[in-house]
Parts: C-alpha cells; structure tokens; sequence
C-alpha cells in the first residue's frame, strides 16, 4: 500500500473533518474564553455597566462561536461527501 | 418565600424536560433486524420529511407500529404536464411505489425515465413554518387590536401584552434606535417580523418529533437574502464612496486589496449571517440526537450497557437542551443585530471625524 493508496482513501476526509472540527472547538473555547474574561474584568472594574457588558458579550461570543461552526459545517461537508 | 417559588419552579421544568427527552429516547426503535447506523438516524430526524414522525413501535407480532401523521404530496410532472397529488401515506416509508413515483431516503424519485418533476409538497418544514407563521399573525394582530382599542395604553397591559410588549421594546431600544438612529421606525417592522419568526421556529424545532426548520440552510438561505436586499436598498453614496474608494489608505493599496476586500465584504456579511444561524441550529440538534443515539449504540453492545448508560445520557441531553433554549434566544437576536448594525452602516453618511 503506497502513501498515496492510504491518501487517497475516503477515509482519510473522514480523518480530516473530525479533526478539523476539534480544532475549530479549540479556537471558539479560546477565543470565547478571553471574552469572558474581558467581560468579568470589565464588570469588576465597573459594577454599574453589566448590563451593558453583558450585551456586548453574548453579541461578541456569537460572533466567535459563528465562524467555529463554520469550520464544524467544512468537516460535516468532508465527512459526508 | 420567593426562593422556594423560584426553586420548585426550576424543579418543574426540569422534570417536564426530561419526561420530554426521554420520550425519544423510549420509543425510537429502528426497523428490526437491521443494524443501528447512527449517522442515518441522526440525518433523518434533521433533515426535511414528508410526515411528521413521532415513533415506532415494534409489537409482538414483529409487525411495527408507525405513529406518524402523514403530510400531502404534490407533484407538478413537467413532462407529463399535470399536478398529481395523494398523502404520503401511500409510500408506506418507503415500501411502496404509488402512480409511478417512490420515496428513496426522504426524497421523491420518479419511477419513469427522465422526468422533469418539481416536488411541491407540503413537508414537515412547510407545515411548521406555516404553523409558527399563523401564530405569529394571530398573536400579534390580536395584541395590536387590543392596544388600538386602549388597553395597554390608557391602562395597564393584559394577558399576552404583558409577555410581549417587554420583548418589542427590547428589540426597539437595544437593537433598533442604536444601529438605526432616527430611521428606525422604517425598519423595525421587518427586525421584529424577523426576530419573532427565527424565534417561534428556534422554539418548535427543539420539541421531540417537530421540523427542524431553521437547520435548513434553504430557509436560513432566503432570510439572509431578504436582509441583504434591505441592506442593499438602504445604501447611500458615502457607503459605496468607502468601498471603491476607502480613504486614508495609499492607492496601491486601495485598489488592489480594499477594493475587492470590501466587495466580498458585502457579500460575506449576509453570508455569515446565513451559516450562523444554520450552523447554530444544526449542530445543538446533532448534539443532542447524538446523545440519545448514544443510548442505543451501548444498547446494542448489551442490553444492561444501554439501560445503565441511558441516566447519564439523558442528563447530558437535558443539559443540551438547556443550553439549546439559550442558543435559540441568542440566535434570533444575533439575526436581527446584525442585520441592524448592517443596514446602519449602509446608510451612515459622513462622519464629523474622519477615520
């Protein structure tokens, strides 16, 4: 069995897709991370805005969490086509 | 005195929310015999149907019991040039061949060569969206009747005002008059349809049994779209000024990179809105079908594996659906933000302070 046999197996999409689906999950646990931090920083320095904070927050963190299910969408894609 | 309220309610719905979940849990036989093949199930039970499938039954007699409710078929035959129309309960799930067309995996294929068909069925997305739709038309032109006539207005608000009326001015005052400024009263009917609408359909598609609609990328297609053309229409000179000429930059760059950047840019940004939504509401059904899939994967290593296992699978499907209620919530919103925060930038004019 050649490289280029194990390669060019279906199985090796399925491969990508799951993988790449678990490293867009690292992405959006950092990225959402660091959010909230920001977010719990902010209102400990500012009790009075948490309201606002919170808005901006959850408005950020679906931006973040969108472009991570982008990612989950291209495995899916690779793991059924 | 509050807190005990407050506790015996979060009691309540929990155990209603897994009576719930346990329900496909209980009954999702597969056909007998045929080995369980997660990935199948889990597309079935999100993809676009053409009955409302409740579950199966298998009885004693091996014969199964289907507690579905089948939904009508309307096929327009471009070849043979007439609609034909029967309910889907003649296809026997897929058994039966009824005048000269069959179901193969969900989809209508037809049984003579080369035919030019258009599927128009009334599936379990079209049914749903039409319920969620009817609702909507019927609660809100209810509740603006009653506040024309002065209730809510002149005297405290009653009934489903009392639930709503916080909802609309929230989208009002968080979402339109900040990003729209003083035009907002021209686009805060389409924000609210939009909301309302994502809404009511975020809301059904996590009942047991129910169409997911707004995991449907076409649905979530021809909403994105309808923004983009709102966005499109609300543009003005300085928006198109920025994007072929966007100041403060060298010319180089501006024509090589911030040309073709800020073109796509104003396709990606309804795009993204699309995939968001349709990604959102995908992946929490995955996950929680997933979870309920899980059961009867153990199940069919061994019986006690499945029974022992199903506790924590429902506890982790339970914690899903919570999460999920929040996710239907933020979606909606998010939708109608950003879809505000777009049409403001469309018509922002010229700042005092440039960049």
């Amino acid at each position: 069995m050649s490289l280029m046999n194990i390669l060019l197996d279906v199985s090796v999409s399925h491969l990508g897709g799951a993988i790449g689906a678990g490293l867009a999950a690292i992405g959006a646990g950092i990225g959402i991370g660091q959010i909230g931090k920001g977010a719990v920083e902010s209102i400990a320095r500012q009790p009075e805005a948490a309201n606002d904070i919170r808005a901006n927050m959850i408005l950020t963190a679906a931006f973040v969490e969108g472009v991570a299910l982008f990612a989950v969408i291209a495995g899916l894609l690779a793991v059924l086509k | 005195m509050g807190e005990i309220r407050l506790k015996s309610l979060l009691v309540a719905s929990l155990s209603l929310l897994l009576a719930f979940s346990s329900f496909p849990a209980m009954a999702n036989e597969d056909h007998a015999g045929e080995k369980l093949d997660p990935a199948k199930v889990i597309m079935e039970h999100i993809q676009d149907a053409h009955d409302f499938h409740f579950f199966t039954l298998k009885k004693n007699d091996g014969t199964e019991f289907h507690a579905t409710i089948p939904l009508p078929v309307i096929i327009y035959s471009q070849t043979k040039g007439k609609l034909t129309t029967f309910s889907s309960a003649k296809f026997e799930h897929g058994h039966a061949a009824y005048k000269g067309y069959k179901l193969e995996h969900g989809k209508i294929h037809s049984e003579t060569e080369n035919e030019v068909f258009y599927d128009l069925s009334m599936t379990k997305n079209v049914v749903q969206m039409l319920l969620a739709l009817t609702i909507l038309v019927v609660l809100m032109v209810g509740i603006a009747n009653k506040y024309k006539k002065g209730q809510g207005v002149t005297s405290a608000p009653k009934g489903w005002q009392n639930a709503i009326e916080p909802v609309i001015t929230f989208v009002r005052d968080e979402v339109a008059k900040p990003n729209l400024g003083k035009k907002y009263g021209k686009y805060l009917p389409y924000l609210l349809t939009v909301f309302f609408f994502i809404l009511i359909n975020n809301i059904f598609g996590l009942l047991p049994g129910s169409a997911n609609v707004t995991g449907n990328i076409a649905f979530t297609i021809v909403l994105g779209v309808i923004s983009f053309f709102v966005i499109l229409f609300s543009t003005n000179k300085h928006f198109w000024g920025h994007i072929f000429w966007f100041p403060g930059v060298p010319t180089p760059v501006r024509i090589f990179i911030m040309l073709p950047v800020e073109l796509l840019g104003v396709f990606t940004k309804p795009f993204a809105l699309i995939v968001r939504l349709f990604a959102n509401m995908v992946a929490g059904h995955i996950i929680i079908l997933s979870f309920i899939t899980l059961i009867f994967i153990f199940g069919s290593m061994s019986a006690v594996a499945g029974w022992g296992f199903s506790p924590l699978s429902v506890a982790f499907a339970v914690f899903i659906y919570m999460i999920e209620i929040m996710v239907a919530f933020i979606q909606a919103f998010i939708f109608t933000n950003l879809t505000a925060v777009f049409i403001g930038q469309a018509f922002e004019g010229s700042h005092d302070d440039h960049h």
